[in-house]
């Protein structure tokens, strides 16, 4: 399957009368994405009212709660549109042509639905932390509707669903623009793999996919992923949107829908592609709070390495605690049936870096890349400008009761900056 | 968390839904939980139904704590 | 002014002779000898060599107390800032040297130390105690890993906060600590997957611990006459949190007095725990925590007694080591109370 990406730098957002993007900057007209967002029947149901603002990379503006992050795309060319299943019609995507507009985002944000929710800090300390500090984001505040507490499942639906159609509108205003930058990306069939490239070795990337429960999910094509056996899927199918994140795990080791766009695996696995290994496909798999879920996906995962014939698979986690378990499962099965690993993970290694970093651990386990310790203290400063509410800085995942000091700056530990110990190897974040 | 109370010298009993963690941190009487969100509830059943799951579950840990052990045991239901 | 370092070497490296010296007994000397020079140049001013005591090797094996005494007593006299010894290559007993009289130095003296070593010397048994920078295994390797110790050495005198092992030279201690690498996580994956897959040599970022064993304890002889806690990692708490547990990464536990009451309810229990869909454990706590149960067997005499407290807390990111302080002590709480037996659930 072959999927060509057109890059429109996004430099600038502007909020305008029109909606346009023009010369490298997004003008958008607030009234006119809330329209959008209200026709979908939940989010009238569920969305008293919706806020925008923008926030630049180096401004003191502090994004909380921060839910998803989504990158703006649209399909040009071939079958299907962007997040199929879920905005467009079941459609197999990744091939053909999607326009980006780079360098921006939109981010959702607003009252917390779990403890997961995380902070993202245009500039100062934080900001090194989390890469969406780099990009001009279009954030979505949601203001739910009263009684939503009792409804938190419906409501995290809605915000989800939300932020996808932003993305989506903002994304179609891409679909004439002239991309600055086009790369192609071209995985083969098993047969035609082997016959142009015999002496590489066979490489899949086994794309773990949070499924805790009904705040913690992830989709595929629409698929709730818990309800899924562990499948394959064309690695440019995840640059249109296949997967998107519906889950609440903690901020750091949350992969936002931007991250499942941008996969960093995928990516590299990419780079490789013909000249040291031949990338065969993406394996997905769940993590599920079953056991029997845990060992029934592993095993296939592990099969499937097998049918593949594959001489190395890479895993990433996402999460931490049980699915510790499901990643040194995958990891010991693959291994037991002779293909090598490499497993991306993060570590809560305790505030002094003393403790066992996995609840779960196996000698086969021998080539592991980190995120880094998520339980590493940091101080935020105060910002000039806070987008969302601070009223939850103190609950959420890594945060602790007196979080939120008096001066306005924040004492509580990584975990709580959206993507900072990215265990899809997004950033240069490390432990040792 | 298991270990540090075995330690002190009082028998327990791990009741959880994800074993291999258990027994690679190493605890001794190991019972199957149902899920995670709700490892001694289920809540697609009915209330009775639920306290009977529960009841069983219960009664096996018991029944762990009971029974002498050498090495680590898992006391499926 | 500039920071004072007592140094300590072998024979060898203070030029009085190889295995036929070994014997020496300890000395103090005044300044630099041999390869505190190269210390003292990788300084510039900032810090000194202000005494040297040359011990060897074998002298040290052989009368370890009393080489330690004689040497503890110079360096607590010279007051410095910091106490170097080596670097030790693969000498195995200057290794071991080294890495003893640092961890006394550090230990009794409260005098920061550093050494540094091949890493397959016995005397690195000693890195999760004592700082050792990971030199090369022959002496030939003195000019790299003079100017790694200098610099962390002046690090340590000047209070600055040390980085991870891998960016400052010393040997893995135990002691997780992040850093930016130069590549993404996952092009360092890639990249060591091709090294795996072509049998080239690769470091993992994380090697795998080992964890200890308890034994287990004899079984309740008989259940109608014992007490029996409860405990849990799944965070129920009294309705409101009322002692604020985290939702994950718990700085504390919650003890709860569960006397006369028969059901958890979700009007009274909820649960603190980030790391899980709450909703299942707000409606109905005895999912997680089995009081309904246990309250009717102890009604019907199948066990003595519920004990009136429970010990909650939150395990979602929560360091062993705190988890493990937790239940260490509350044990000894619940062993006082003559608890017979535990049963402790998980989420």
């Amino acid at each position: 399957m072959k999927l060509e990406l057109g890059y429109i730098q996004i430099k600038d957002i502007q909020f305008s009368k029109e909606c346009k993007v023009d010369n490298g900057t997004l003008y958008v007209d607030p009234d006119a994405v809330k329209a959008y967002l209200y026709e979908d029947d939940d989010v009238k149901a569920w969305v008293k009212d919706f806020g925008f603002d923008i926030a630049k990379p180096g401004e003191s503006v502090r994004i909380t709660p921060v839910k998803d992050v989504i990158e703006p795309r649209v399909k040009v060319e071939g079958p299907g549109g962007v997040f199929p299943g879920v905005i467009s019609k079941v459609e197999t995507v990744g091939s053909g042509k999607t326009h980006v507009l780079r360098g921006m985002a939109v981010v959702t944000a607003g009252k917390i639905v779990g403890f997961q929710e995380g902070i993202i800090d245009m500039s100062g300390p934080g900001a090194e932390y989390t890469p969406f500090s780099k990009l001009n984001n279009l954030v979505v505040v949601a203001e739910p509707n009263e009684g939503y507490q009792d409804h938190k499942h419906e409501y995290e639906h809605a915000v989800r669903i939300a932020g996808l159609r932003a993305a989506t509108y903002i994304g179609e205003l891409g679909r004439s623009v002239t991309p600055d930058e086009t790369a192609v990306f071209e995985t083969y069939g098993i047969k035609e793999g082997l016959e142009k490239l015999p002496n590489l070795p066979r490489v899949a990337y086994v794309h773990m996919l949070q499924s805790q429960g009904l705040l913690h999910d992830t989709y595929v094509y629409g698929v709730d992923a818990k309800r899924s056996l562990t499948t394959i899927l064309c690695p440019t199918e995840t640059m249109d949107g296949a997967i998107i994140s519906g889950n609440c795990v903690s901020a750091c080791d949350k992969n936002t829908t931007y991250h499942h766009q941008n996969n960093p695996v995928v990516a590299n696995l990419f780079a490789a592609h013909g000249k040291t290994l031949n990338y065969v496909c993406n394996i997905i798999t769940n993590e599920n709070v079953y056991l029997a879920d845990k060992q029934r996906s592993s095993d296939w995962t592990a099969k499937l390495c097998r049918l593949l014939d594959l001489d190395g698979a890479l895993v990433s986690q996402e999460g931490f605690g049980n699915p510790d378990t499901d990643l040194i499962m995958n990891c010991k099965k693959i291994e037991l049936q002779g293909v090598k690993t490499v497993i991306i993970t993060d570590e809560y290694a305790g505030q002094d870096g003393k403790s066992q970093s996995l609840a779960d651990a196996d000698p086969l386990a021998d080539a592991v890349v980190t995120g880094g310790n998520a339980n590493e203290v940091i101080i935020l400063p105060k910002m000039d400008k806070v987008i969302g509410t601070l009223d939850y800085v103190d609950v959420i995942a890594g945060g602790h009761a007196g979080s939120l000091r008096p001066d306005g700056t924040i004492e509580a530990e990584l975990q709580v900056i959206t993507g900072a110990t990215n265990e899809m190897g997004f950033n240069r974040l490390s432990a040792r | 968390m298991v270990k540090e109370i075995e330690r002190a010298g009082i028998p327990v009993v791990h009741m959880c839904t994800v074993t291999p963690i258990s027994m690679t941190v190493g605890a001794n009487r190991i019972v199957p939980t149902i899920a995670i969100p709700h490892p001694l509830g289920n809540p697609a059943l009915s209330l009775e139904e639920e306290k009977a799951i529960r009841r069983k579950l219960v009664e096996r840990a018991l029944e762990a704590l009971t029974t002498e052990v050498d090495d680590q045991t898992i006391f499926e239901v | 002014m500039s920071y004072k370092v007592v140094h300590y070497i072998n024979q060898f490296f203070a030029n009085i002779g190889g295995e036929e010296m070994a014997h020496v007994a300890p000395e103090l000397r005044e300044g630099f000898v041999g390869p505190g020079m190269a210390l003292n140049t990788a300084w510039k001013g900032e810090a000194e060599i202000t005494a040297t005591i040359v011990c060897g090797d074998s002298y040290f094996a052989e009368h370890e107390a009393d080489a330690k005494e004689k040497v503890l007593a110079w360096v607590k006299e010279q007051k410095p800032d910091m106490f170097i010894a080596g670097p030790a290559f693969n000498a195995g007993r200057y290794g071991y040297a080294c890495a003893t009289i640092a961890n006394a130095v550090q230990e009794e003296l409260g005098i920061p130390v550093l050494t540094g070593m091949y890493e397959e010397n016995p005397g690195a048994d000693l890195k999760n105690k004592v700082l050792i920078v990971a030199t090369a295994n022959s002496a030939a390797g003195m000019r790299k890993a003079a100017p790694v110790m200098a610099k962390l050495a002046l690090k340590i005198m000047k209070g600055e906060k040390i980085g991870a092992s891998a960016e400052e030279g010393y040997m893995p201690n135990g002691i997780r600590r992040n850093f930016f690498e130069k590549e993404v996580g996952a092009k360092r994956a890639v990249d060591m997957l091709i090294a795996k897959l072509s049998d080239k040599p690769f470091t993992t970022e994380y090697p795998m611990p080992s964890f200890d064993r308890v034994a287990p304890n004899k079984a309740v002889k008989d259940l109608s006459k014992a007490t029996i806690a409860l405990c849990t990692s799944g965070g129920i708490v009294p309705k409101g949190n009322p002692d604020h547990i985290e939702s994950s990464s718990a700085s504390h536990y919650g003890e709860y007095s569960i006397a006369g009451v028969d059901d958890l309810t979700a009007e009274t229990y909820e649960t603190a725990h980030g790391g899980y869909d709450p909703v299942y454990a707000n409606a109905d706590a005895d999912r997680v925590l089995p009081v309904d149960i246990l309250r009717e067997m102890e009604r019907e005499g199948k066990i003595g007694k519920l004990h009136d407290f429970f010990y909650t807390t939150v395990g979602n990111g929560t360091s062993v080591a705190n988890a493990k302080k937790f239940a260490a002590e509350y044990a000894q709480k619940l062993l006082q109370a003559g608890v017979h037996a535990v049963i402790m659930t998980s989420t």
